[in-house]
C-alpha cells in the first residue's frame, strides 16, 4: 500500500538520531512553555526560528512542531494542578481536572490527559497521512483564481471560528496583509512602504512581528495583573486509572479524537476550538451531567483527546494547500520560507523526505511526551514555583537574543519592540492579534495570485465566480459570514466564548 | 451631539481608518496599473479602501452601541520593558552578551511592582552564564561575550 510505504519513508527520517533529538528538544521546550504562564507556542517558535537556520529543514520543522504539541501537554498539567490553563486549549481541562486534583485524584487526571492525548495523536497522525495525498493532488489542479478564493475562505474561516469581534478580526487580517507586502515588490522591483530604510527592503521579519505581538505584549499585559496561583498538591501519586475510571474515559477519548480530528482541519480550528466543542458534547450526552465541573473524568478525557487531535490535523491545510489556519501554523509557514520551501501541494512531491518525516515525527513526539511527561511532572511543578518577577525578564532575554541574531542588527530588536507596543494597543482596543499574523504571512501570496488570476482573465473580475471551484469557495466564505451574522447563532457564539474568559 | 458609547470599538475603528488612509496616501506614490496589469500600487489601494470602510463601520458601531471602556494603560511597564529591550539591542555588540544580559535583566525587572534590585542582579548574573553557555558556546551564535575594549 502506498500509505505504508510513505509512512516507512517518514519513520526512516523521523527515527534518525539527529531528528529524534530535535523532536525531544521541541517536545521538552513545548512542555516547558506550556507549563509556564505568559509565553505561548507562537512566541517560542519565533524565538527559536533564528536558531534553526543552521539545521536541516526537516529537523527544524520537527523541532518547531514538537513545541506546538508539547505545549498542549504542558498546558494540561497546569490546568489540573493549578486550575490555571498554561495554554488556551486547556481552559476546559481546568473545570474537571482541577476538581479531581482537589479530591486527591491528580494522578488519574494527568494520566487520562496524557493517554487520551497519545491515542488521539496516533489516530490524527494516520489521518494526516491518509488525507494528505488526495488533497495535495486536488490542490495541484488549482489555478491562481482558485488559490485566491481559497485564501479568502481560509482567512475568513479562521476569524469566524475564533473568539472576539468578527469585524475587528477582519480589519486585523487586512492590516496584516498590508504589513505582509512591505518591502520590494517582486514584479516591479518598487520598494513599498519602506520609507527609504534599507532594512525594510526585504520586508518585515516574521520573528519580530510574532515575538512583539505574542511575546512582549503578553508580558506587559501580565505585569498589570496581580499574581494569584494556588498549587493543590506538590506530590502526585498513583499515575494510573482504576478500572471504573478507565471504563468511563475511553468512549470519551474516542469521541474527542473524532471531533478534534474533524475540527482541526477546518480553517480557524485547531486545539482550542476542539477542546471546547468536545467538553460541550460530553456534558450533553452524559447520563450524569451534574458531575461535570465537579471532577467528571469524561470532562478531561474528551477535551484533552480533542485538543491534541485538532493540533495535529491543523497541519493538513498547511502541508497540502500551503494555507495556515492558526497563528502557530503561520509561524510554520515562516519557518518553511526561511528554509526556502514554498508551502503548498508541491512540497509532498518535491520534498517527500521532509513531508513524511514531519508527519511521522508527530507520532514519535507524542510517544516521547507520554514517556517523558508523566515521570517528569515533579520537575514541571517545581518550575511553577518560580515567581513571575524572575520569569519574565528571562523570557525577554531569550526573545531579545533570538531576534537580535536574525541579522545581528539592533533594527530587528527595535521592530520587535514596536510590534510589542502595537500588540498592547490592539489588546486594549479589543483586537485579537492572531488574524493579523495570518494575513501577514499570506499577504504576498494573496497579491500574487490575485494579480495572476486577473492577468489571465484580462482584468475580468468575474473569473472568481465563473470557475466552479473558486465560486464554491467564495460561496462558502459568504455563507460563513451570513451564519455568523444571524442573530441567534451570534448569541450562542458570544456565550460560548464568554465562558472561556 | 454624538457621544462615544463604546470607546474600545470607537478608537479601534479610528485606528483602522488611520491605517487605511496611511496606506492609500503612501501607496499613491506607486504605479496603480489596471486590473489586468496590476502595478505595485493596486493591491495596497484595495486594502486601504477596505480598512477605511471596516474602520468606519466599527467606529460608527462604537457610537451607537454601549460597550466597554479602553482599560487603563500600564505606561511604566510598557516603557521599562520595551526600553530595556531596545537598549539591549543597541549595546549588546559593544558590551557583549555577558554584560548586556545583566543589564537587560536588572532593567527589565524594574517594570514589576515587586522589583528587588539585589535579587534581579543575582538573576542577571546567573542568566548571563546561561546565555553565554547556550547561545554563544552551544548554538555558536555570532555574538561577542565580553565588552569590545577588553579585546
Amino acid at each position: 500500500m502506498e500509505l505504508v510505504s510513505h509512512l516507512v519513508t517518514g519513520f526512516g527520517v523521523a527515527l534518525t538520531l539527529a531528528n529524534l533529538l530535535h523532536a525531544l528538544v521541541g517536545c521538552l521546550l513545548g512542555t516547558l512553555i506550556g507549563v509556564l504562564p505568559g509565553i505561548g507556542p507562537v512566541a517560542t517558535i519565533a524565538m527559536l526560528l533564528p536558531a534553526t537556520y543552521a539545521l536541516e529543514p526537516v529537523s527544524a520543522l520537527i523541532m518547531l512542531a514538537g513545541i506546538y504539541y508539547g505545549a498542549q501537554y504542558g498546558g494540561s498539567t497546569t490546568a489540573v494542578l493549578l486550575n490555571m490553563p498554561g495554554e488556551s486549549s486547556s481552559v476546559v481541562t481546568c473545570l474537571d481536572g482541577h476538581q479531581m486534583a482537589r479530591r486527591g485524584q491528580a494522578g488519574a487526571a494527568l494520566a487520562t490527559a496524557a493517554l487520551g492525548s497519545f491515542f488521539a495523536g496516533t489516530v490524527a497522525t494516520l489521518i494526516v497521512a491518509g488525507v494528505a495525498t488526495p488533497l495535495s493532488e486536488l490542490a495541484l489542479k488549482f489555478g491562481p483564481a482558485e488559490y485566491f478564493s481559497l485564501m479568502v475562505l481560509g482567512l475568513l474561516g479562521a476569524v469566524v471560528l475564533a473568539s472576539g469581534s468578527l469585524i475587528k478580526a477582519i480589519a486585523m487580517i487586512i492590516t496584516g496583509l498590508l504589513m505582509g507586502i512591505v518591502g520590494t515588490d517582486v514584479n516591479s522591483g518598487v520598494q513599498r512602504f519602506a520609507f527609504g530604510i534599507p532594512e525594510l527592503s526585504d520586508g518585515i521579519g516574521i520573528t519580530g512581528v510574532a515575538m512583539g505581538l505574542f511575546g512582549f505584549a503578553e508580558i506587559i499585559g501580565n505585569l498589570e495583573l496581580k499574581e494569584k496561583r494556588e498549587l493543590v498538591t506538590s506530590k502526585v501519586k498513583g499515575l494510573w486509572l482504576t478500572r471504573e475510571q478507565f471504563r468511563r474515559a475511553w468512549p470519551a477519548v474516542l469521541r474527542g479524537t473524532g471531533l478534534g480530528s474533524m475540527l482541526g482541519i477546518l480553517p480557524g480550528g485547531g486545539a482550542m476550538l476542539s477542546s471546547f466543542a468536545s467538553y460541550t458534547i460530553e456534558k450533553k450526552i452524559s447520563k450524569t451531567p451534574e458531575e461535570f465541573g465537579k471532577g467528571a473524568i469524561e470532562g478531561i478525557a474528551g477535551p484533552e483527546s480533542a485538543n491534541n487531535a485538532g493540533a495535529q490535523t491543523s497541519f493538513i491545510p498547511l502541508l497540502t494547500l500551503g494555507i495556515p489556519e492558526n497563528a502557530v501554523m503561520a509561524m510554520m509557514v515562516g519557518a518553511m520560507t526561511i528554509h526556502n520551501i514554498q508551502p503548498g501541494p508541491q512540497v509532498m512531491t518535491s520534498n517527500p523526505q521532509l513531508f513524511w518525516g514531519l508527519i511521522a515525527s508527530m507520532w514519535v513526539g507524542n510517544f516521547m511526551l507520554v514517556l517523558l511527561n508523566l515521570p517528569m511532572i515533579g520537575i514541571w511543578i517545581r518550575l511553577l514555583t518560580v515567581p513571575y518577577r524572575l520569569l519574565y525578564p528571562a523570557i525577554l532575554l531569550f526573545c531579545s537574543i533570538g531576534v537580535y541574531t536574525v541579522n545581528n542588527t539592533s533594527w530587528d530588536v527595535m521592530m520587535t519592540a514596536f510590534f510589542g507596543f502595537l500588540g498592547v494597543l490592539f489588546v486594549k482596543l479589543g483586537c485579537e492579534p492572531a488574524p493579523l499574523l495570518l494575513g501577514f504571512v499570506l499577504g504576498p501570496m494573496m497579491e500574487e495570485n490575485l494579480r495572476r488570476a486577473l492577468l489571465l482573465s484580462r482584468g475580468d473580475a468575474t473569473v472568481f465566480l465563473t470557475r466552479p471551484i473558486s465560486a464554491f469557495m467564495l460561496a462558502m466564505a459568504v455563507l460563513l459570514l451570513l451564519i455568523i451574522a444571524l442573530p441567534n447563532i451570534r448569541k450562542t457564539r458570544e456565550v460560548a466564548f464568554a465562558e472561556e474568559t | 451631539m454624538l457621544s462615544i458609547r463604546s470607546p474600545k470599538d470607537f478608537w479601534a475603528g479610528i485606528l483602522f481608518i488611520g491605517l487605511g488612509i496611511f496606506a492609500i496616501a503612501i501607496g499613491s506614490n506607486y504605479h496603480l496599473g489596471t486590473a489586468a496589469r496590476m502595478g505595485p500600487g493596486y493591491f495596497p489601494r484595495i486594502l486601504g479602501i477596505l480598512l477605511i470602510v471596516l474602520g468606519a463601520v466599527i467606529a460608527i458601531g462604537g457610537l451607537r452601541v454601549r460597550g466597554e471602556r479602553v482599560p487603563p494603560w500600564n505606561w511604566r511597564a510598557t516603557f521599562v520593558v520595551l526600553g530595556s529591550v531596545i537598549a539591549f539591542g543597541y549595546i549588546v555588540e559593544k558590551v557583549g552578551v555577558a554584560v548586556g544580559t545583566v543589564f537587560l535583566i536588572v532593567a527589565a525587572s524594574a517594570a514589576s511592582h515587586e522589583f528587588r534590585f539585589w535579587e534581579s542582579l543575582v538573576a542577571g548574573v546567573l542568566l548571563s552564564l546561561l546565555a553565554v553557555g547556550v547561545f554563544v558556546e552551544a548554538l555558536g551564535l555570532q555574538l561577542p561575550i565580553w565588552p569590545q575594549f577588553l579585546h
